[in-house]
C-alpha cells in the first residue's frame, strides 16, 4: 500500500475506534455530571429523612422511597405481562408458525414498538383506565396495574426480537437430534430449544426490563402519581409515582441549585444504578453461559 | 476525491456551528420598528388566557413577538428567578424566599394582578352531593372523610385528584381550603391524592369516575362536570362560582391572578402590560370564563 492509502487506514481506524470508545465516554460524563449535581443532595438533607415514606418536596418533605417502590412494582408487573407474551411470541415465530404467518406478524410487532409512548399513555388514560376500573371494581383506574399492562404492551417488541434471534441462532442439530430421539415438538422447544437459548432469552428479558423501568410519559398519564409506597403486590391496584414521572414533573419548577434540585439529579442517580445493575446481571448471565458452553464443548 | 472531501468537511462544520450562531436573547426590547420578542411563561391556568392576549395583540402590534408556555406557576417564578423570562404568569403569589431568591439574583420582581379566578369543585354528573362547606372539603382533602356516604351521597370510596405541585392552583388550595387560610396550620394532602399533570387529565377522569372530586379553574369548567356550591367557613350558605360571585367576595375560593415582570417593565414590555388592563383585553378574560379585573 502506498502512504496515501496507508494514511487513510489509520485515520478510518482512529474514527471508528473513537466511536467506539465514545459511547464510553458519553456514559462517563453523564454519570459524572449526576453524580455531581446529585451528591450534594446527601448533605443537605439527612439520610433518614431521604428514606422516610412521604414525598412532598414543597412542603421539604423528600422521602424518595415511594418513589423508588412506584417503579419497582410497575416493572415486576410490566415484567409479568411482557414475558409470557413476549417469549411465547417469539417460541411461536421461531418455532411454530409457518413461514407467511411469521412475515405478516414480524412487521406488526415492530410496528406496536414504534407507537410512541404519549398516544399509548393518552389511550390508556381514557380507555384502559375507565375499563380497568369497572371490570376490577376499584375506586379509580389510573393504577400501577394500567401502567404495568402498557410498560408490559411497550416491551414485549423488544423481548420479541431479541428471543427470537436467540432462538433462531440454536443450531438445526439440536432439534433434529432431539426429534430424532423420540421426543414431542413441545417437549423439544421446552426441554431443548429453550435451554439452548437461555442467555439469548434472558437478556431480552433484561432489556425489556430497562426499557418498563425508563419509561416516563406513559406512566405520567396512568399511574396516578400519588406517592404511595407500594408494600405487596396487592398494591398494584393502587395509585403510585414513579421516579421517572417525578423527575419529568417537577424538573422544570425548580431553582437551579436548590435542595429539591439536587434531590431530583440524586432519583436521577438511583435510576442510572438500577439500569447499570440490570445490564451488569444480564452481561453476567451472559458469559457465565458462554463459560458453561465453551466448557461442556471442549 | 481529496478536494471533495475537504469541501464535504468544511460544510458538516459549518452545518454543525451555523444554528448555534442565532440567538434571540429573552429581553430585547426594541424600538417599534423592529422586531422585539417577550417570552411569557408560567402558570397552567393563565396559559389559555396568556395564549388568547398574545394572538389579539400579534393582530394590533405585529411588530412583538410574544412566545407563551405553561409549565406551572412554579415554572415561571424559577424562570423568573433564574433571569430566563420577561414576564411569568403565576396562578399563585411569590413566596418570601422566592422574592428574596430573585434578588440575589440579580432580578427586581414587580407584582401584576391581571385577572381573578375562581377555583370550582368538581365532581361527577352522577354524583348526588350538591354542596360541601370548606372544612368538609379540607376534610375530604387530607384523608380524613373517605366515603361520599359521610356527606350524604352514595356508598363510594372518594378519589382525590390534583394538579402537581409545581401547580400554583395547587399550592393555593393548600393553603386557603386545605389549611383554611391558616398560615400554623401544617395539614398535608392526603398521600393518595391523585397528582394529575393537567387540568384535561383531571376533567377525563372526572367524567367517567362517579368517585372523583377534584379542583381547578372555573375557566376549565366544562358542561359535562358537576359544580359544588361551597360554603365558607362559618356559613350556612353555600354559593356557586361565578364572575358575580367572585367580585362580590361571597364565593370563598377565589383568586387573584398575577404576572411578574423583572423590575418595572419599560419599551414593548410596559406596552403589553398596559393593553392588558384596557377593556379589549378584559374582554377576552370574561370570555374564557375568568373575572376581570379594573385598573
Amino acid at each position: 500500500m502506498d502512504t496515501s492509502n496507508l494514511r487513510r487506514e489509520h485515520l478510518i481506524t482512529f474514527l471508528i475506534k473513537s466511536a467506539g470508545y465514545s459511547a464510553i465516554v458519553f456514559v462517563g460524563m453523564i454519570f459524572i455530571f449526576l453524580l455531581l449535581e446529585g451528591l450534594p443532595a446527601i448533605q443537605e438533607v439527612n439520610l433518614s429523612s431521604l428514606f422516610s415514606s412521604r414525598w412532598y418536596p414543597i412542603e421539604d418533605y423528600f422521602g424518595i422511597l415511594p418513589l423508588i417502590g412506584g417503579s419497582i412494582i410497575i416493572t415486576i408487573g410490566a415484567i409479568m405481562i411482557a414475558v409470557p407474551f413476549g417469549i411465547g411470541t417469539a417460541v411461536y415465530l421461531s418455532e411454530i408458525a409457518p413461514r407467511w404467518i411469521r412475515d405478516i406478524l414480524k412487521p406488526f410487532i415492530e410496528i406496536l414498538g414504534g407507537l410512541p409512548s404519549v398516544v399509548l399513555g393518552f389511550l390508556g388514560m381514557l380507555v384502559l383506565a375507565p375499563f380497568l376500573r369497572k371490570l376490577l371494581d376499584l375506586p379509580t383506574g389510573l393504577t400501577a396495574l394500567t401502567g404495568a399492562v402498557l410498560l408490559g404492551g411497550i416491551a414485549i417488541p423488544t423481548v420479541v426480537s431479541v428471543a427470537e434471534d436467540a432462538l433462531d441462532a440454536v443450531p438445526k442439530s439440536f432439534r433434529d437430534a432431539s426429534l430424532a430421539m423420540g421426543a414431542t415438538e413441545w417437549q423439544t422447544i421446552w426441554r431443548v430449544t429453550l435451554p439452548a437459548a437461555r442467555s439469548g432469552v434472558l437478556t431480552s428479558i433484561m432489556l425489556g426490563v430497562g426499557r418498563a423501568i425508563g419509561e416516563t410519559m406513559t406512566v405520567m398519564m396512568v399511574t396516578g402519581n400519588a406517592p404511595i409506597l407500594p408494600k405487596g403486590i396487592s398494591d398494584l391496584f393502587s395509585p403510585v409515582r414513579t421516579m421517572t414521572a417525578t423527575i419529568a414533573a417537577e424538573m422544570g419548577e425548580v431553582a437551579n441549585g436548590s435542595v429539591h434540585y439536587h434531590i431530583l439529579f440524586l432519583i436521577g442517580i438511583v435510576l442510572f444504578l438500577i439500569s447499570l445493575i440490570v445490564n451488569i446481571t444480564a452481561s453476567a448471565v451472559v458469559f457465565r453461559q458462554k463459560k458453561r458452553q465453551e466448557r461442556i464443548l471442549s | 476525491m481529496k478536494i471533495s472531501g475537504v469541501i464535504l468537511l468544511v460544510i458538516s462544520i459549518c452545518a454543525l456551528i451555523l444554528p448555534g450562531c442565532s440567538q434571540i436573547s429573552p429581553s430585547s426590547e426594541g424600538s417599534p420598528a423592529t422586531i422585539s420578542t417577550i417570552e411569557n411563561k408560567g402558570s397552567d391556568t393563565i396559559v389559555n388566557l396568556a395564549l388568547a392576549w398574545a394572538e389579539k395583540y400579534q393582530e394590533i402590534r405585529p411588530s412583538v413577538q410574544l412566545s407563551v408556555t405553561g409549565g406551572g406557576s412554579g415554572t415561571g417564578i424559577a424562570a423568573l428567578i433564574n433571569g430566563t423570562v420577561d414576564i411569568a404568569n403565576a396562578s399563585r403569589r411569590m413566596k418570601e424566599e422566592e422574592k428574596q431568591k430573585a434578588i440575589d439574583n440579580g432580578s427586581d420582581p414587580v407584582e401584576f394582578i391581571i385577572a381573578k379566578d375562581a377555583i370550582a369543585i368538581i365532581v361527577n354528573l352522577e354524583n348526588p352531593v350538591d354542596n360541601l362547606t370548606l372544612e368538609q372539603i379540607s376534610d375530604i382533602y387530607s384523608g380524613k372523610i373517605n366515603n361520599w356516604q359521610e356527606l350524604g351521597g352514595d356508598d363510594r370510596p372518594i378519589v382525590r385528584l390534583s394538579r402537581e405541585t409545581n401547580s400554583g392552583t395547587h399550592v393555593y388550595f393548600l393553603e386557603e381550603v386545605i389549611r383554611l387560610g391558616q398560615k400554623e396550620n401544617k395539614t398535608l394532602f392526603s398521600s393518595n391524592t391523585l397528582l394529575l399533570p393537567s387540568s384535561e387529565g383531571i376533567g377525563a377522569e372526572i367524567r367517567q369516575n362517579p368517585n372523583a372530586i377534584g379542583y381547578d379553574g372555573l375557566g376549565y369548567v366544562t358542561d359535562d362536570l358537576k359544580v359544588i356550591g361551597v360554603a365558607a367557613v362559618g356559613s350556612e350558605v353555600f354559593i356557586l362560582p361565578s364572575a358575580t360571585t367572585v367580585n362580590s367576595g361571597e364565593y370563598p375560593i377565589a383568586r387573584d391572578l398575577y404576572m411578574y415582570t423583572n423590575g418595572t417593565p419599560t419599551g414593548a414590555i410596559q406596552e403589553y402590560l398596559d393593553w392588558i388592563f384596557s377593556e379589549d383585553a378584559q374582554k377576552i378574560v370574561e370570555e374564557l370564563g375568568f373575572v376581570p379585573v379594573s385598573k
